[in-house]
């Protein structure tokens, strides 16, 4: 299909059905260069940050996760602080008992060694030495309780004993020891039998004899105590471990009981909102979960009650409205027979009858039209309106409106000019709907109009197309735009209509655009004519953002407008 | 103006109307007989054999779509609903139980003989013409001045208008027909109509010459614009 260039004031296509070409209104110029680095930015932050958001949104949702982290968080400082305090304690208990056990060692082997280096003179190298090996033989053999211990002595004041020791002693150790202090230092040893280092607690005491004074020196490996508080500590804290495993999983276990029911309420809430009206919860037992349940199974009851009493109501109303309907249309049926036959043959009557046959004629007329507005707005207010709703091409619609007005537009001597592109645009609508709206606006355009051209402009976009009826008439007051669609309103009391407008169809109108979930909105400016505008959503179910066409007509401010 | 007047069947309840319905249809050449219960309309109808059926969709007795769907059981004879109610609802159930046309009340008298005339209409085309529609290894033939369609050499019964109506796609094989256009030549509405008269005889000439409804080789449609029929 090849398409003459549309003079309508569309936006110029170019070959046919193109949609390639740019919009004339796109900027070109590249945009500023700020807002492309932080995009940049932007993008760079994007994974972590929706990572974060993730978290923050399960955080948010999820009561079961927030109960299980803060129990956590809580029973695990609680664990580690009574471990270390339980450590501490026992440790120090264990490393205390030791200490005093090996003082009380060095008080019985001052003695021992005093006894031993007494009948030693000085200078006798030899017998300090034999001396030596008598204190360590005998200390040896009887210190158990402190546990199993060596032992170094060393001369002081003569180079006699100045035997080399496997162990080192520290330097602040000897220092204390040779000003005469008994001192105690942890400090680490080689274990018995290898050259590896083990925590130790050496003990040293000064030793006054004839020979001079001797350095005595204990060493005890903590070996055994090592490793019974590596135990103690490997038990602690593996029972705290258990501990804190324990406690959330009774966290977790109570938040299911208590978040299971809450759930479970939340998805049935969801199908009642949904409209499933029957749904309830099964409720088991009298705690306050179950009264919860039972509660929540009241209110569902009252609502469907609520619902079912006005859903009746409606059915009745629906039912009056089809009653009152069918009632009233058969004897007017007849009425309008009659009345037709009458009229079909005033010639035959004296002038006043012929111009009653007339008369009632016109009238019946427009009482018709009022009964079928008055049905079709009832027919909104019970909520069963309904829309056929199928694909077709709106400008089928205008074209059908404008050519079943033509009679009227002669009658008013109003041109109808239409505006429309020159390729189909498709609509899912209900044509007899939409054909009702535009003949009335339509309508009204001619009966304002003072016979002066009525325009009918047809615009789309991909999401929505629009039609605006403009004429140039008497126009509406500031503030009448708004009002325009009220029922039984009329702008000028004292103006006679000719298409016998009964001040409804407007108001049936607006009633039409909404079921589409359309907009039908008015402008007017006093002395300047009207505009009407008619917005739907090219696919159903599609929100409305903005309309194709302005609502005012080019030469007005836009910034006017109005619904 | 036909020699015999085509008489009329008005199945009405409400005695002033069928009267004055009475006086108007004479008035324009019919021969007019009133049944006023539902339940005596099939014998009244049997009785008269009248060429064309005006039916009020509320009666007592057998409601006018029970009436609609007996007559449509046993004859082709054209149906115009007289109905008080444009609810989408009932107009499509009462279409779908045969009837041909509608006409709302109050209706003028001059739209419902407009109405009549159109279904009374009588083709003047007497040339042997035979159409074929619809896929090759099933074919739709239809043998015009007889009144005949057959499938798969198979005769298919159809009523007058849904007759109009396939032949009306069929004469023109590759035109796509609007339901407006339809409307006009088969119903012979001058202006817009209700499409969904087109819309429901559609779906009943479909359940009789296609071989699956739902997925329709004789009569297409064609989506936004209206029907056309199969390639032959």
């Amino acid at each position: 299909m090849t398409e003459a260039p549309s003079l309508s004031g569309q936006a110029p296509v170019v070959g046919a059905g193109s949609h390639t070409a740019l919009p004339p209104e796109q900027p070109l110029a590249p945009p500023p260069r700020t807002s492309a680095v932080s995009v940049l930015r932007k993008r760079a932050l994007g994974p972590a940050r929706k990572a974060v958001t993730e978290a923050v949104r399960g955080w948010q949702r999820s009561l079961q996760l927030r109960v299980a982290t803060l129990t956590l968080l809580v029973t695990g400082v609680a664990v580690l602080v009574i471990g270390i305090f339980i450590l501490d304690q026992v440790a120090g208990g264990i490393l205390g008992a030791k200490r005093a056990a090996a003082i009380s060692q060095a008080d019985v082997g001052k003695d021992t060694a005093r006894t031993a280096l007494a009948t030693v003179d000085a200078g006798d190298v030899a017998g300090v030495a034999d001396a030596q090996e008598q204190i360590t033989a005998q200390l040896t053999a009887s210190g158990r309780s402190a546990g199993l211990f060596s032992i170094a002595i060393e001369s002081t004041s003569t180079d006699l004993g100045s035997r080399t020791t496997a162990e080192p002693v520290p330097p602040g150790l000897r220092r204390l020891v040779q000003q005469g202090y008994l001192a105690v230092q942890y400090s680490p040893l080689h274990a018995p039998g290898s050259t590896t280092l083990v925590p130790g607690l050496i003990v040293g005491e000064l030793v006054p004899a004839r020979s001079g004074l001797f350095e005595l020196y204990y060493f005890f490996p903590l070996t055994a105590e090592q490793q019974t508080i590596a135990l103690l500590q490997r038990t602690v804290a593996l029972s705290g471990l258990g501990l804190v495993l324990l406690v959330l999983a009774i966290a977790l276990l109570v938040t299911r009981l208590v978040v299971r029911p809450v759930r479970v309420a939340a998805k049935t809430a969801g199908r009642l909102a949904a409209g499933d009206l029957s749904q309830r919860i099964s409720v088991q037992g009298s705690d306050d979960l179950s009264r919860l349940g039972r509660s929540f199974n009241d209110m569902a009851g009252s609502l469907q009650r609520q619902i079912r009493r006005l859903e009746d109501l409606s059915r009745v109303q629906r039912r009056f409205t089809s009653d009152v309907s069918h009632e009233l249309r058969t004897p007017l049926t007849t009425i309008r027979m009659a009345s037709e036959l009458l009229y079909a043959n005033r010639g035959q009557f004296p002038p006043e009858l012929a111009r009653s046959a007339e008369l009632m004629r016109a009238e019946l007329d427009r009482f018709e039209a009022l009964l079928g507005d008055l049905l079709e707005i009832s027919r909104y207010d019970a909520g069963v309106a309904r829309l056929e709703s199928e694909t077709a091409d709106i400008r089928g619609v205008v074209a059908a409106t404008v050519a079943a007005n033509r009679v009227l537009a002669a009658r008013h001597g109003s041109e109808v000019l239409v505006d429309a592109p020159t390729y189909p645009v498709t609509v899912d609508m209900d044509s007899r709907r939409v054909e009702r709206i535009l003949r009335n606006l339509l309508g009204n355009a001619l009966d304002h109009g003072e016979g002066r051209p009525v325009q009918i402009a047809v615009g789309h976009d991909d999401d929505a197309v629009a039609i605006t009826v403009r004429d140039h008439g008497v126009g509406l007051k500031p503030g009448d735009a708004g009002l325009v669609f009220n029922r039984f309103w009329r702008g000028d009391p004292s103006r006679s209509r000719m298409t016998g407008g009964n001040g409804l169809g407007l108001a049936i109108s607006l009633e039409d655009a909404r079921l589409h979930d359309g907009w039908l909105q008015a402008w007017g400016e006093r002395g300047k004519g009207a505009q009407f505008r008619l917005t739907l959503p090219r696919r159903a179910g599609h929100t409305l953002l903005s309309s194709p066409l302005p609502l005012a007509p080019d030469e007005f401010d836009q910034a006017e407008e109005e619904e | 103006m036909e020699c015999v007047k085509p008489r009329v069947l008005v199945v009405d309840d409400d005695s002033a109307l069928a009267e004055m319905l009475g006086i108007v249809l004479r008035t324009d050449g019919f021969e007019p007989a009133f049944v006023a219960d539902g339940s005596y309309a099939l014998q009244a109808f049997r009785d008269h054999k009248p060429d064309v059926v005006l039916l009020d969709l509320m009666l007592p007795g057998l409601s006018g779509i029970d009436v609609c769907r007996a007559i449509r059981a046993e004859s082709g004879t054209p149906i115009i609903m007289l109905t008080a109610k444009s609810d989408t609802v009932d107009v499509v159930l009462g279409l779908e139980s045969g009837a041909d046309d509608y006409v709302v009340k109050p209706f003028k008298p001059k739209e419902l003989v407009a109405r009549m005339r159109a279904r009374l209409r009588q083709h003047e085309d007497l040339a042997s013409e035979t159409l074929t529609i619809g896929p090759p290894d099933a074919p739709v033939s239809i043998d015009v001045p007889a009144h005949q369609v057959r499938r798969d050499d198979a005769p298919v019964a159809l009523t007058p208008l849904e007759f109009d109506l396939l032949v009306a796609l069929a004469r023109k094989p590759r035109q796509v027909f609007t339901r407006e256009v339809l409307l006009e030549q088969v119903w012979g509405y001058r202006h817009a109509a209700d499409t969904r008269l087109v819309n429901v005889h559609v779906q009943r000439l479909r359940s009789k010459v296609e071989r699956d409804p739902e997925r329709p080789e004789v009569v297409l449609t064609v989506r936004g614009v209206g029907y056309k029929a199969g390639p032959p």
